[in-house]
């Protein structure tokens, strides 16, 4: 079987099918990416994934495993990490104690310890920043390490949710519009670091993304959404050739 | 301006960061030490409410200001450690045992506590955390085979390993010092460690908490439970300091008091519940000092400034009556709260930093540095 399947899944809310009966797969160490109108159901995947949302039916599987019935909390230690589209920083906290958090699902501490905090904990804890510098670097932010987030512009903060879901060595990343709110510049410098997490890091990248240039420089796959239902997929000249995709954006 | 260079990882993880840390420190914990022998009875006696009142403090520092669970129910918890010394004493069990054993039962009941916070935010919370010290309130006032009731309980003399530790002596003060500064290395321990950061994950965020592998439930459980156990062992130092205890004395009232400690301290580090206990518990001498002294020293202003007697003598009458006029304390606790939640939202240990930084960049400090703006960057958040 493949990588990450999502298989036949649907979300209901009452009458309305935010995401009706959508099916793909990802194979290791590609760029997939999801696009759509507004109200497409996109972030509602993601949400699905990332189990924030229990499917009205379909079922999701990740190396082979079923994750359709795992606890949210659960989805990042088996390797499945994300970013949010409104930013979703600790912000009355440092950078650095954000991207610990990262590292929170690879903790292995007890309690009793961390509260005497035994020589078990300061060595765990330095592995866990060894990790975390090494990201830092990854994606250029030392300068920000002791800075409240509260204080960072938007830009940045938009790298540090990249480099928080990197702190926690996923096999799978799912970002949620990477770009929304970046200028040019900052846009330019995503599309780069999304290829390098895949290529260096070797983490495959699932997205949900507006705009289509960076969309067209990375991806290599596409899936078109509308109203919950897939329009097409393949490669991002195919769909966006593809006659349904025309009509849901420019209206037919 | 000191400027530090860092080669280690050490260096972040450290509680005191640099060797300026250690000098302060130092300072403060010899100050603290001989206190007692510096001091008069009163005032010795004043500092140990002030580490009751900061120890509590720090377990509502771990739940409220780090964790973002607001609660209005920790006088219940100090009252279940309180009883629990009351009872056990009464039974023969030795403090070394009901010590400990008050904070494991407190730590209990909070994590019970803690579930139904699973599902209630913000207001909804208090009023959970209010109803549930009503109900101890009346489970105190009801059990009387254990409680004795609404007449009270009285607490004998603290007795460690055959050793009497009275009310007012050196040992007690030294005893609450100790269980101070262990809470405060407990709370600045969880703060650099995996849990702490989940704690303050949650209150920043729940939802990225949660898809970075915190589980919601287990974490909320724990801060409640870890602060109800703290909140317990200041219980049992109370009830030996106060000697007596009653359920009259655990109300919604010095729930607010412990609120108001973290509040006017400043709800963002543990140094605030420090700054926070001085303050509640020295502004009930300093009020009572004024109600006796300002009627007399106004009226001999006026005196001085040319007013007639009888003038005079009437005015001292009226502040006099002013003074002690029923419910004048509540009032003025409320001013105070209001006007730290209006102009000084980080409280007192925020303006600490504030004039700490003043004289580090003395002369460069920009009067701007903590102007307060409105941000508009707001995006709707799903909890």
């Amino acid at each position: 079987m493949s990588f990450f399947t999502v298989d036949g899944i649907s979300l209901q809310f009452g009458g309305l099918k935010a995401v009706d009966n959508v099916s793909f797969s990802v194979t290791k160490g590609e760029i997939f990416t999801i696009i759509g109108p507004n109200g497409a159901g996109k972030t509602s995947i993601f949400n699905l994934i990332s189990r924030l949302y229990d499917p009205t039916s379909g079922r999701l599987f990740f190396e082979d495993r079923d994750i359709t019935e795992v606890p949210p909390h659960q989805i990042a230690k088996l390797g499945i990490a994300r970013t949010f589209q409104n930013i979703e920083l600790f912000e009355n906290a440092s950078m650095l104690a954000n991207l610990l958090v990262g590292r929170h699902c690879h903790a292995t501490t007890g309690l009793w310890q961390e509260m005497l905090f035994l020589p078990g904990v300061r060595r765990a804890e330095k592995e866990h920043r060894r990790k975390v510098e090494e990201v830092i670097e990854f994606l250029d932010l030392q300068a920000y390490r002791d800075k409240l987030i509260a204080g960072l512009p938007y830009g940045v903060r938009k790298v540090i949710e990249v480099a928080r879901a990197l702190c926690s060595e996923p096999k799978l990343i799912l970002l949620d519009e990477p770009s929304s709110g970046l200028n040019v510049e900052e846009t330019d410098d995503m599309s780069f670091w999304i290829r390098d997490i895949r290529s260096e890091l070797g983490i495959t990248v699932l997205m949900v993304e507006h705009d289509m240039t960076l969309v067209n420089r990375v991806s290599d796959r596409v899936l078109a959404l509308n109203y919950g239902k897939v329009l097409a997929s393949g490669t991002p000249a195919e769909v966006q050739a593809h006659p349904d995709v025309i009509a849901a954006y420019l209206g037919a | 301006m000191r400027f530090i260079f860092k080669t280690d990882y050490d260096q972040d993880i450290r509680i005191l960061k640099h060797s300026g840390y250690w000098w302060s420190y130092g300072v403060l914990l010899a100050v603290m030490l001989a206190a007692p022998y510096l001091l008069g009875s009163y005032l010795q006696s004043q500092l140990v409410f002030v580490f009751i009142y900061a120890i509590v403090g720090v377990a509502l520092m771990i739940l409220t200001g780090f964790t973002g669970q607001a609660s209005l129910g920790h006088a219940a918890f100090l009252a279940i450690g309180a009883y629990t010394a009351g009872f056990m004493q009464s039974l023969g069990v030795p403090f070394i045992v009901y010590f400990p054993l008050a904070a494991i039962l407190t730590g209990v009941v909070g994590a019970l506590v803690g579930f139904p916070a699973l599902r209630l935010h913000g207001i909804y919370l208090v009023i959970a955390t209010i109803a549930f010290a009503f109900i101890v309130e009346e489970v105190l006032a009801r059990w009387e085979s254990v409680t004795h009731g609404n007449e009270g309980m009285r607490v004998r003399a603290l007795d460690l390993l055959g050793m009497p530790v009275p009310r007012d002596s050196e040992a007690f003060y030294y005893l609450c010092l100790l269980v101070l500064v262990g809470a405060v290395l407990l709370a600045l321990n969880l703060l650099r460690s995996p849990t702490g950061r989940a704690f303050v994950a949650i209150r920043d965020s729940e939802t990225a908490g949660k898809s970075m592998g915190i589980d919601l439930a287990a974490y909320k459980v724990k801060s409640f439970a870890i602060s109800a156990a703290i909140t317990g062992l200041a219980g049992v130092l109370f009830a030996h300091k106060m000697t007596f205890i009653s359920p009259e004395m655990f109300t919604l009232l010095l729930s607010i008091e412990f609120i108001m400690v973290i509040i006017i301290g400043g709800a963002f580090g543990v140094h605030g519940a420090i700054f926070g206990a001085i303050f509640i518990v020295m502004v009930d001498p300093f009020l009572t000092a004024l109600k006796d002294d300002l009627p007399v020293l106004v009226a001999s202003i006026g005196d001085s400034l040319g007013m007639s007697p009888e003038a005079a003598g009437q005015l001292r009458e009226k502040l006099a009556k002013i003074g002690s006029a029923a419910g004048l304390k509540g009032a003025i606790y409320g001013l105070i709260i209001m006007m730290f939640i209006l102009f000084e939202p980080y409280g007192l240990y925020g303006r600490w930093l504030k004039v700490k930084l003043f004289f580090q960049l003395f002369p460069l400090y920009k009067r701007a540095t903590f102007k307060r703006q409105k941000t508009y960057v707001k995006s709707e958040r799903n909890r």
